[in-house]
């Protein structure tokens, strides 16, 4: 296995967020955002609809930039860049942070293609067959498509495809893996796989994921951010980080009551 | 049909007291729902079967050999449509050849790259009214940019001047169909490859538009279609009826199949009325041709994208 030499920098910070807010247009969406999120771990942001956690997550690969009228404000820093700098390059930028999303999203082609559309695009200079038979080794996903490399994306199971959509995303050699709400579409068995598999790529990648769902946030992650909503008066929701510490820590021995009512299932 | 028993299950349901599902009522307005949808489908069928027979009847014994290949003249036994059929042809290829990268294009810009401000939300409009304005007003409008303006270019009076007018005519409808076939397709894709690190144009070059070219060629078919049919337009061009050469692409008059039969019909003699429904017979193939075209090209697009 191959490690980007860039990656091989120890246990720092991947992202710093300090007192970062977030827009639509003069609308305050989310607010006062303020975590560090470590390399080469793996963090959860939870917490329950319309908090802002998914929001958050796609200002660290700047998709939200494709929304009109979208901005931030305060501190988003990648490794000590900051993202939002005139000097950022937002397509150069989604090469080195990958995205999983909540539904798994395969380009109606070959599953051979769909993973190397990334690599071709960002002008990969080596052997396609083996880059392909990499990701999907490392996904988890080789040994159940191997024979049927030509058939399309769309049909593989959809736990295969959302792995699919993994291997997609680490083709192209990205430092950190964002995923969004990434088994919510998948039955048990299924999220069961890419639990696992997180547990693996965490060994090579920085992870940050969204769920909904709080076992899940436990049995995989090593940092938890917990997020809630308050109703604004023009009746729209307003997302705040409450809590943002290890894992063990918001789930046993949270220090803000309302981490304390989300975590034991009194609301969300 | 079998009667069917509302009280098969149970007699003694407290919640029949508080519902009244009028059974019979809601399956009576059914039927009558289904019957009334039935004589729409069977009286469009029907009027368009009568003229395809009463057009066939009058028309199929004179198609023949001699009348496609002859030039027009003042006996309708010598007459024939080869100078309008060529004229069509190379309408319809202008016209396509103009209008559908332009349409495409103009409807890629406003779904996939614009954002939404005044200006394009203007633009939105204007299309939509350009959509509906007669025929006529683009014939007019042609005259006095393609015939005159141009006319160095153009040529004036000729088929490239009409195929220009035509695919002006059109343009709005492909516009429109471009944009609807790509607002079809999920975002989810356009997210995915974004995210992959690609950027706007390769995502909509490589996962866009194969999902919506089939939408996108059925639009510019329909409108295709429409502009070949068009004679209004073509007249205020200067369509002539009597073009006995093979009108080329710059140079010298052109006619065209509508353009032809409306003349036709308009003679008192009954051997050019017959002329005219071999000549309506000879523009419902074209049409036919280029949709099994558009339907061949769709199924293969459908079918190279795994």
């Amino acid at each position: 296995m191959q490690t980007n030499p860039s990656t091989a920098v120890g246990t720092g910070t991947a992202f710093h967020v300090d007192q970062a807010s977030y827009y639509y247009g003069s609308f305050l969406a989310v607010s006062n955002v303020s975590v560090d999120v470590p390399e080469r771990k793996i963090t959860a942001f939870i917490g329950p609809s319309g908090c802002g956690k998914s929001t958050v997550l796609r200002c660290f690969n700047r998709l939200n930039d494709l929304i009109p009228g979208a901005h931030v404000k305060g501190t988003i820093q990648y490794r000590g860049v900051d993202l939002y700098d005139k000097s950022v390059d937002a397509t150069e930028l989604r090469r080195r942070i990958g995205m999983v999303f909540q539904k798994p999203n395969p380009f109606p082609k070959s599953i051979y293609e769909n993973i190397a559309f990334g690599a071709r695009i960002n002008g990969y200079k080596g052997d396609m067959d083996e880059l392909v038979e990499r990701s999907l080794r490392k996904a988890a996903l080789w040994e159940e498509v191997k024979d049927k490399l030509r058939e399309s994306g769309l049909s593989i199971s959809g736990g295969q495809q959302q792995r699919l959509c993994i291997a997609r995303a680490i083709a192209i050699e990205p430092e950190v893996l964002l995923m969004d709400e990434p088994c919510s579409a998948l039955d048990p068995i299924s999220t069961l796989r890419v639990e696992d598999l997180m547990h693996e790529l965490k060994e090579q990648f920085t992870i940050v994921i969204v769920t909904h769902n709080m076992q899940q946030a436990s049995r995989v992650s090593d940092m938890t951010a917990f997020f809630n909503a308050q109703a604004t008066e023009k009746g729209g929701k307003q997302g705040y980080l409450v809590e943002y510490a290890p894992t063990q820590n918001i789930f046993n021995n949270p220090t803000q009551q309302a981490t304390q009512d989300y975590v034991s299932g009194r609301f969300g | 049909m079998t009667v069917t028993d509302p009280n098969a299950f149970s007699q003694d349901d407290l919640a029949k007291q508080r519902f009244n599902p009028n059974l019979a009522g809601r399956y009576r307005l059914d039927n009558i729902f289904r019957i009334a949808s039935w004589v729409a489908t069977i009286a469009g069928l029907v009027v368009l079967a009568f003229l395809l027979i009463d057009v066939l009847v009058d028309g199929l014994p004179r198609l023949n050999w001699q009348f496609l290949t002859s030039f027009p003249s003042r006996s309708a036994e010598r007459a024939g449509i080869l100078a309008p059929l060529v004229g069509t042809v190379w309408l319809l290829f202008i016209t396509a050849l103009v209008a559908f990268p332009i349409g495409v294009g103009a409807g890629i810009f406003l779904e996939e790259f614009s954002t939404d401000n005044l200006f394009t939300r203007i633009l939105e409009i204007n299309i939509g009214n350009l959509a509906a304005v007669p025929s006529i007003i683009y014939g007019l409008l042609g005259l006095a940019v393609f015939v005159r303006v141009f006319v160095d270019i153009t040529g004036g009076r000729t088929v490239f001047a009409a195929g220009l007018t035509l695919a002006l005519l059109i343009l709005p409808v492909i516009i429109v169909a471009t944009r609807e076939a790509l607002r079809a397709v999920p975002d989810s894709l356009r997210l995915a490859g974004m995210a992959l690190g690609a950027t706007r144009w390769q995502t909509v070059r490589e996962h866009v538009l194969p999902q919506a070219f089939p939408g996108i060629l059925t639009g510019t078919i329909l409108a295709l279609s429409r502009a070949i049919g068009e004679t209004a337009p073509l007249i205020v061009i200067g369509a002539q009826t009597f073009v006995p050469y093979i009108p080329s692409f710059r140079e010298g008059g052109f006619s065209a199949l509508p353009i032809q039969i409306f003349n036709w019909v308009g003679r008192p003699q009954a051997e050019f009325h017959t002329n005219a429904a071999a000549g309506i017979i000879v523009l419902m193939i074209v049409l036919l041709i280029m949709n099994a075209t558009a339907i061949y090209l769709r199924n293969r697009f459908q079918a190279g994208k795994v």
